[in-house]
């Protein structure tokens, strides 16, 4: 979308708040006006694979919001001195070099978790969001909004996932976060789980329908063509 | 016969877009209309049949176990394999990049119109993913390229296909907070129950 290809001009003054209007939209506008999923198109692989239930989708969602908010501040901070032509293999060592990161501190303190994640965590180096934000906004920006930027995206890309993962869940499997939540009496009364909703073709409908309630609620993000 | 069965079950059978569901931020973003989907889809064949000979002989003879020992018999025991993630997605950024030089020289009207999701093909997960199926399946040399172009032409055949939905669509009626990406997302899903059909064919 052309939006993503838009580098947004921060003029940021020497004596600018940290925290100025134009900062703090840097970390609003990703959850709904510039969300990553419904309206830059990034990042979709990952949330279909990781959302079939909430515990995966939620340490998920954490460490793009990590590996995003420090890959877009080391680009930023080294986008004078990176030759254009080998742009993205410096921005994949980066990320690669956060996930790898990421994964060992999941081994040292989660042992348990990372052995149930380790495809996932390997995935985020192949999420989109993560580059496409160092392509479209850390190439040209100071280093602060860069890094509000990144937690920004990550947040609204977290959102999403967990939005997705919790409809998923509870209508695949009748549990959030293991617990189940629908009671014996509705399945002896005849209810079954419906479970399309585990195949990845229902995280497609699930986030569909998203977009269409986000952009009934926002009319300026209506496709007109 | 092997090496059609191969190229057969990656482009039909196994479709990375709508079986695995892999590749799908370019694939949504780019199919707006035909001509673009072409484009893209020529450069996803062209990147996913050269890095899955050149990973191959790059995990041959550099990351598996005893792969060294050409250079000199005490490296037998080296096993390297844990760097199979970062020097995989290295070849493919490499390639990535000279793709992107290739288009802009031969075509800057392409070049412009597939705008930020050229390079984004480096974190294409297809991509990656084949490299990695490459692997899982065991495939020799000719049988990595030739999965390679069959994957690419996977891909090429599901966004054209989309695109085409897409470019139709604009005469129904879809209620407007609905159109575009919105109903892109559910024509997927929509295929992706389709090709659902395809699985269990042996081949």
């Amino acid at each position: 979308m052309s939006e993503v290809a838009e580098k947004k001009a921060v003029v940021a003054t020497p004596r600018e708040p940290l925290f100025s209007t134009k900062n703090r939209k840097l970390l609003t506008d990703p959850f709904d006006d510039n969300n990553p999923i419904t309206v830059q198109v990034l990042g979709i692989c990952s949330a279909l694979a990781v959302t079939t239930q909430v515990y995966p989708a939620l340490v998920m969602a954490i460490s793009v919001v990590f590996v995003c908010a420090f890959a877009n501040l080391a680009i930023a901070l080294m986008r004078k001195g990176i030759p254009p032509r080998i742009r993205m293999i410096v921005q994949l060592v980066v990320i690669a070099t956060l996930v790898t990161i990421v994964d060992q501190m999941l081994k040292a303190f989660a042992y348990d978790v990372s052995k149930e994640l380790s495809v996932f965590v390997g995935l985020i180096i192949t999420n989109c969001i993560v580059m496409g934000r160092l392509e479209a906004f850390a190439m040209g920006s100071k280093p602060w909004p860069a890094f509000l930027d990144g937690i920004g995206n990550g947040l609204g890309y977290g959102a999403i996932l967990i939005v997705v993962a919790v409809c998923r869940e509870f209508f695949g499997a009748g549990t959030i976060l293991g617990y189940k939540l629908i009671p014996e009496a509705i399945y002896s009364a005849g209810y079954v789980d419906n479970g399309v909703m585990l195949t990845p073709a229902a995280a497609m409908f699930v986030i569909g329908i998203l977009i269409w309630i986000q952009r009934s609620r926002n009319t300026k993000l209506v496709d007109i063509s | 016969m092997d090496l059609l069965n191969i190229f057969v079950k990656w482009a039909f059978v196994e479709n990375m877009v709508l079986a695995y569901f892999l590749g799908m931020c370019s694939y949504l973003a780019v199919s707006k209309t035909v001509k673009t989907a072409f484009g893209l889809g020529l450069a996803v064949i062209f990147v996913l049949a050269i890095t899955a000979p050149v990973n191959y002989l790059i995990r041959q003879y550099v990351l598996v176990e005893g792969a060294l020992s050409w250079i000199h018999p005490s490296l037998a025991t080296v096993d390297l394999t844990f760097l199979q993630l970062i020097i995989f997605i290295a070849v493919i950024a490499s390639m990535v990049q000279l793709v992107e030089m290739i288009i802009e020289k031969a075509s800057p009207a392409l070049y412009n119109s597939l705008g930020i999701f050229l390079p984004l093909i480096t974190v294409n997960c297809s991509i990656l993913g084949g490299s990695l199926f490459m692997v899982q399946k065991e495939y020799n040399l000719i049988e990595s390229s030739v999965f390679g172009v069959g994957a690419g032409f996977g891909f090429f055949l599901a966004i054209i296909a989309i695109a085409a939905i897409r470019e139709k669509i604009r005469y129904s009626h879809v209620p407007a907070p609905l159109r575009g990406l919105g109903i892109a997302f559910i024509i997927t899903g929509l295929m992706g129950i389709a090709f659902m059909s395809f699985m269990g064919i042996k081949l």
